[in-house]
């Protein structure tokens, strides 16, 4: 089975989600005139990114009768949208979310579960942390989302993948740095590094949607990827510029890389739980949290 | 591999980009900068000049009577080989209106009165010809305090404070900036003889090193001393750094109410747009 995807790396306005959701139905629309099966949006692709107090001003809930989400359900009628948003829910918390629409409905909302809070970052100043990191069905098989920080965390995608995803939906609002006199800013350079390993060690496919634009001095560097079960890389969409990049994944690249090459089978999940038991046990071992 | 060295196409790009959407989000198409013949206003000006088209960056010569020939004709050759609109306007009447009431003023003194009447022009301009006040403080100076506060320090945005002085010689080469301003000591030119590295005790090239490790790479002192920096060199360094953070931040308001600029009402300048 074929499947058309396309990356939505847009630039957003910052804490103005009407005039974002324009942008959004007009790639959705865009992107359904050339007969893509899937749209992926970027982390926060709703509002825009270093939202700090404007965050209750901008937050929705992926229901029919919010308003925003309203019009995006309807046009996922023809096409599956991952569209990011600040998300409040009905205990007024507020969340980095993803939601994956399909025929219609939100088949599935992924809530950031790692909110980087050092260095330039301040989301846990902000939002709360979901706690679930969950694989769901989609027309083209199981799928799961993570949301930039959650897939510096080996175990997100582990999980993922132990729970049945074979596409990996991540998106991102990543701040280049590190300017060095290597032609990519460090940042582009581990985002797209890990994203090839993830796809080469879970044989799965690894779908990056990254925005682009600035926010006072933040600059997002974009350059969207899909690597394919073997680590290839199939489609890179450009630095630093908007951009609706389509690629035709074939499904059954599954089947043939892990014919090859059978990770999957031998993974020793039991093994893991053990072993991971033993260890959160230990008296001088708090590590895990 | 040298830690400063950087890729210039990459700075360029992104700079470029910078410059263009905190111009035009805010809702101009315009620049003015300050232009003194040395490298950093140099830089503002080329990446400007690229980033918005020359036609819409107004280079601004400002003069005083002690300022020397060699400044006036290097922004010359900024101004030429960008192509921008240019204006030049003497500081002298309106900096000596302060300077001649206090006979016995202090050079210092008297560099920042010139550092803040220029600050003036420029915001005058600013107004007059429609585009924003673009900064030219390197992160070097910023680090080490040596700027005048509300004076060259002033700006709407700054494209290169994230640049040491290093870096920006590279990028300045890169982006055909005249070899003669690349090459020249570095000055504030505020009195006859000045340069930055005879006052600061310490060249740029000497002082970049140190600070990446100290800044970039999170160095202790002591981890600067035993990778073979002299430990006066480092500890004058990181006196300068914090005797001088008050002019990196905003002045702090005392808080009474529940809600206080500065410290829990936190939007980006770019709320908005």
């Amino acid at each position: 089975m074929k499947v058309k995807l396309a990356l939505a790396q847009i630039n957003t306005k910052l804490g103005v989600v009407e005039s974002n959701l324009e942008k959004h139905l007009n790639y959705i629309q865009r992107a359904k005139n050339e007969g893509a099966d899937l749209v992926i949006f970027p982390e926060l692709s709703l509002t825009g990114y270093v939202l700090q107090d404007l965050v209750p001003t901008v937050a929705h809930r992926a229901t029919s009768d919010d308003p925003v989400f309203k019009e995006l359900l309807a046009a996922s009628r023809d096409i599956d949208i991952v569209v990011g948003f600040a998300e409040e829910d009905v205990r007024n918390r507020f969340y980095i979310s993803s939601a994956y629409l399909s025929l219609g409905k939100v088949a599935h909302v992924h809530r950031k579960v790692y909110l980087p809070t050092y260095g330039l970052f301040d989301e846990g100043r902000f939002f709360a942390w979901g706690d679930s990191v969950e694989a769901f069905d989609t027309r083209f098989g199981r799928a799961g989302i993570l949301i930039c920080e959650d897939f510096w965390h080996t175990s997100s995608p582990y999980l993922l993948w132990m729970d049945g995803a074979d596409l990996f939906l991540f998106t991102s609002a990543s701040p280049g740095r590190g300017l060095t006199s290597a032609p990519e800013l460090s940042t582009a350079h581990w985002v797209e590094s890990i994203n090839q390993a993830y796809a080469s060690i879970f044989t799965s496919f690894v779908i990056h949607s990254n925005r682009v634009g600035f926010e006072d001095g933040l600059h997002f560097w974009g350059g969207s990827t899909v690597f394919d079960p073997n680590g290839e890389l199939l489609a890179k969409a450009p630095l630093d510029d908007e951009a609706l990049t389509y690629c035709e994944i074939d499904l059954n690249q599954l089947h043939r890389t892990r014919a090859r090459l059978p990770l999957l089978r031998d993974e020793r999940t039991a093994l893991v739980q053990r072993e991971l038991m033993r260890i959160l046990k230990r008296d001088d071992s708090r590590s895990g949290r | 591999m040298n830690g400063l060295d950087i890729n210039t196409d990459l700075a360029r790009s992104i700079l470029t980009g910078f410059i263009k959407s905190e111009t035009t989000r805010s809702g101009f198409q315009k620049a003015v900068i300050g232009v003194s013949g040395g490298i950093d206003s140099a830089m503002s000006c080329f990446l400007a000049a690229e980033a918005l088209g020359p036609e819409n960056v107004l280079a601004v010569r400002m003069p005083y009577k002690t300022s020397s020939q060699d400044s006036l004709d290097h922004a010359q050759l900024v101004i030429d080989a960008t192509g921008v609109q240019a204006i030049t306007i003497p500081i002298t009447d309106m900096a000596d209106g302060l300077i001649n009431q206090f006979p016995d003023m202090a050079k210092l003194r008297m560099g920042n009165i010139m550092a803040r009447c220029r600050m003036i022009v420029l915001y005058d301009q600013s107004s007059a010809f429609g585009g924003l006040v673009i900064g030219t403080s390197n992160k070097t100076e910023i680090l080490l305090g040596y700027s005048t506060q509300f004076g060259d320090a002033a700006s709407a945005f700054n494209p290169i404070g994230d640049l040491y002085k290093t870096q920006l010689r590279q990028l300045a080469h890169a982006m055909g900036v005249p070899q003669v301003i690349i090459d020249k000591a570095p000055t504030a030119d505020l009195w006859i003889g000045q340069t930055d590295e005879g006052e600061l005790g310490f060249t740029y090239a000497e002082v970049d090193k140190l600070l990446y490790l100290m800044v970039d790479e999170r160095y202790t002192p002591d981890e600067c001393v035993e990778a073979g920096y002299e430990r006066k060199f480092v500890e004058t360094v990181v006196k300068r750094i914090q005797r001088y953070h008050y002019k990196r931040v905003m002045p702090p308001i005392a808080k009474l109410g529940n809600r206080t600029i500065g410290y829990d009402f936190l939007y980006l300048r770019d709320w908005g747009t």
